[in-house]
């Protein structure tokens, strides 16, 4: 699978999966322990497509997330710190507190939106797009969906403006087999996902989800192919979710053979021994790099324990940006000319 | 034609439908991040006839015509504002927003708060609704309450050509999610508007009448049906103040406020199904702010709770008329 890859993207490629990993386990240590609110999904077996597609990416390239988000938060840069400070609602959390594991968004660090809404940001990348196209820019859309998504209206939607309007969009599938308890097989007609994408005239491809060097690959080709042909492409990226749906959730719709079956093809092993056969000397590098996430994460949630609650007050801050449309001003058809209006 | 006013401006009648495309006109020639789409909107200058002359004057890119998608059209105008331009999307009859709900209550009205104000959402969403055209239940609806109910939206609703203009320019340069809400009825209403720039800024009501004896609250088309009966009821010795809110939320409830401290009366209009109207919420919260200046109870005009009907002599007694709205300022007078 080897191409011209540097010893650098290596190294990156093995950090953004080692920090994913090392901050979805951390989750669910401290979901255990009841400090974490509502729901937390975890990316846990499919790190490498976040990992491998966040590493193509120009500071400029947006992404679009989901749910399952915290990995390509932090595939895309964000710092681990202030994304567990969010979901231990704190007050550095990147949302102040307000939003929580699914709803992560920061325009300055390139993460438009996360999302709550099962397929609810896929349209609102196509806009992205089209400001991207607007502004005549080189950049790129990433919008990560899941198979779930699939099935809903703004799926169809996003994928016929998008492609009607020749935007820059990479639509990203992670199809990890289940959404929630439902198997990808007993919801979508389509044999492959990406059979859907051609429908609306669109390059797609399917890859091993898993392979983190082929994910990097494609996302590269997929990447300079938007840009040069100036329209959205599609990868389907198969994979397994090794979690449950959410932390705790009971699993019992699939056996346990099924998941130990799945553990063996996760990512970061299979890269792990790709190194180990074919770039040996990048070992030790290795070793040294899961220590340093070991080590970042176990600060982040050190961070983020004792970071202190957000003040009540800032519950009502937010809702609004207050330019001069909201200064109060009387200018009404009666008098006006009359107020120096 | 037109005449100077008092500033020594040069003010002139025209349409509220000239008005709005004034207003997108002005503002697409001042900044070219503002752009606009909707269906049909383009070379066919809209189904609503608003955006006429604009695809000749800012072409293609800048005034596009959008697939039938609505859920797509409102998603695409949040995620191009979040990153540096300015739409402004036209949801062709109010009823269809219905189809893109999700995009305006769980993103567009809450990404700049679940970020803790990380990301931006200055864009307008323009639609049109109301009865009292035979266009029956899937486009005749008043659904501004729903929208009220949900923090994070900004609901214009006005009802002249100058605070239609001054409105949708402070729209359109200011930086969260707005919901324009325009009636079909009034497209054709003329009025007088200054040639030259002006902002109404939002959460400011505009006292439309002055008057002494019973505070009239109404939005929209409600407001012309109101100031047409006003010297009508004058004659019969009930002097009303209307007051016009021109947002919804921001509610200016300062400017009530005062003029029910004045008159002790009120009575509120809007053309929306009476149950969890906003008419209603604005009766609930004169009542429990300032019972003890009231003389009378709050009576709220609206339509009928059945949705709105085809044939004409239906429709004109689902909806709320002249004689409904004159009937419950009379009553709030023999108190
Ligand atoms: C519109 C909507 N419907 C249902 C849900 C509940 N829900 C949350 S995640 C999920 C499954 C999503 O599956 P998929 O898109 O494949 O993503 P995955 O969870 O597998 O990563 C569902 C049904 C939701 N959040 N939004």
């Amino acid at each position: 699978m080897e191409k011209n890859i540097t010893t650098e993207t290596y190294c990156n490629l093995y950090r953004s999966m080692k920090n994913i990993r090392y901050f979805e386990e951390a989750i669910q240590t401290l979901y255990k322990k009841n400090e974490i609110r509502g729901s937390a999904h975890l990316y846990i077996g499919e790190e490498a497509i976040a990992a491998g597609i966040c590493e193509t990416l120009d500071k400029e390239d947006y992404i679009l997330s989901t749910h399952r988000g915290h990995g390509h938060s932090i595939g895309k840069g964000l710092d681990p710190k202030y994304m567990m400070a969010e979901l231990l609602g704190k007050e550095h959390g990147y949302c102040k507190g307000k939003g929580g594991s699914m709803h992560i968004g920061d325009s300055k660090e390139g993460i438009l939106c996360s999302n709550g809404i099962v397929g609810g940001g896929m349209p609102i990348s196509v806009g992205a797009a089209l400001s991207v196209k607007l502004h005549k820019k080189d950049n790129v859309i990433i919008c990560f969906f899941g198979d779930g998504a699939v099935c809903q209206g703004n799926f169809h939607e996003s994928m016929n403006m998008a492609a009607v309007w020749k935007l820059p969009i990479i639509f990203v599938c992670e199809n990890n087999q289940w959404a929630i308890s439902t198997n990808t097989k007993d919801t979508v007609a389509a044999k492959d996902v990406a059979d859907l994408a051609k429908a609306y005239g669109m390059k797609s491809v399917i890859i091993d989800g898993n392979d983190i060097l082929k994910v990097y690959e494609t996302a590269l080709e997929m990447r300079d192919e938007v840009i040069k042909n100036q329209g959205p492409v599609f990868i389907e990226a198969k994979t397994y979710r090794l979690s449950g749906h959410y932390a705790g959730d009971s699993e019992i719709y699939r056996t346990k053979e099924e998941i130990l079956e799945a553990w063996k093809d996760e990512p970061i092993i299979r890269f792990e021994e790709w190194i180990a056969n074919n770039r040996p000397e990048l070992i030790e590098k290795f070793k040294e790099i899961e220590q340093e996430c070991r080590l970042e994460i176990d600060e982040a949630v050190k961070f983020a324990l004792e970071d202190s609650d957000p003040p009540v007050s800032t519950a009502l801050e937010d809702v609004f940006t207050y330019g001069s449309a909201w200064e109060r001003r009387d200018v009404c058809e009666r008098n006006y000319g009359k107020t120096g209006n | 034609m037109g005449v100077h006013g008092r500033g020594g401006m040069f003010v002139r009648e025209i349409t509220v439908r000239q008005a709005i495309n004034e207003a997108i006109t002005e503002e697409m020639t001042r900044d070219s991040n503002v752009f606009i789409m909707g269906e049909d909107i383009a070379q066919y200058g809209g189904s609503l006839k608003v955006t006429g002359g604009l695809y000749d004057k800012f072409g293609p890119d800048r005034v596009r015509n959008t697939p039938l998608s609505e859920s797509a059209i409102v998603g695409s105008a949040i995620g191009a504002s979040m990153l540096d331009t300015r739409p402004i999307a036209e949801i062709t009859y109010f009823d269809f927003v219905g189809v893109s709900m999700d995009q305006i209550m769980n993103q567009a009205a809450k990404w700049q708060y679940m970020t803790g104000g990380r990301v931006q959402l200055p864009l307008v969403l323009r639609t049109q609704g109301g009865g009292y055209r035979g266009n029956g239940a899937q486009h005749s609806q008043s659904l501004e309450a729903i929208f009220t109910h949900i923090p994070g939206l900004v609901v214009v609703m006005p009802s002249s050509p100058f605070d239609f203009k001054g409105l949708l320019k402070s729209a359109i340069r200011d930086n969260n999610p707005v919901l324009f809400i325009e009636h079909k009825m009034l497209y054709n209403v003329k009025g007088k508007v200054p040639s030259e720039d002006y902002f109404i800024p939002f959460g400011c009501a505009d006292i439309k009448r002055e008057g002494t004896d019973v505070t009239v609250v109404a939005t929209s088309y409600m407001v012309k049906l109101v100031m047409d009966m006003a010297d009508e009821l004058n004659n019969q010795g009930i002097n009303i103040e209307v007051i016009d809110p021109r947002t919804l939320n921001p509610f200016d409830f300062e400017t009530v406020k005062k003029s029910v401290e004045k008159t002790h009366r009120l009575v509120v209009v809007n053309e929306a199904h009476k149950t969890c109207s906003f008419a209603r919420e604005v009766s609930a919260r004169v009542v429990e702010e300032m019972f003890s200046e009231l003389d009378a109870p709050v009576l709220t005009v609206g339509a009928l709770d059945v949705p709105i009907p085809y044939a004409k002599s239906l429709e004109d007694y689902v909806l709320p008329d002249k004689q409904r709205i004159m009937d419950a300022i009379k009553k709030v007078m023999k108190y």
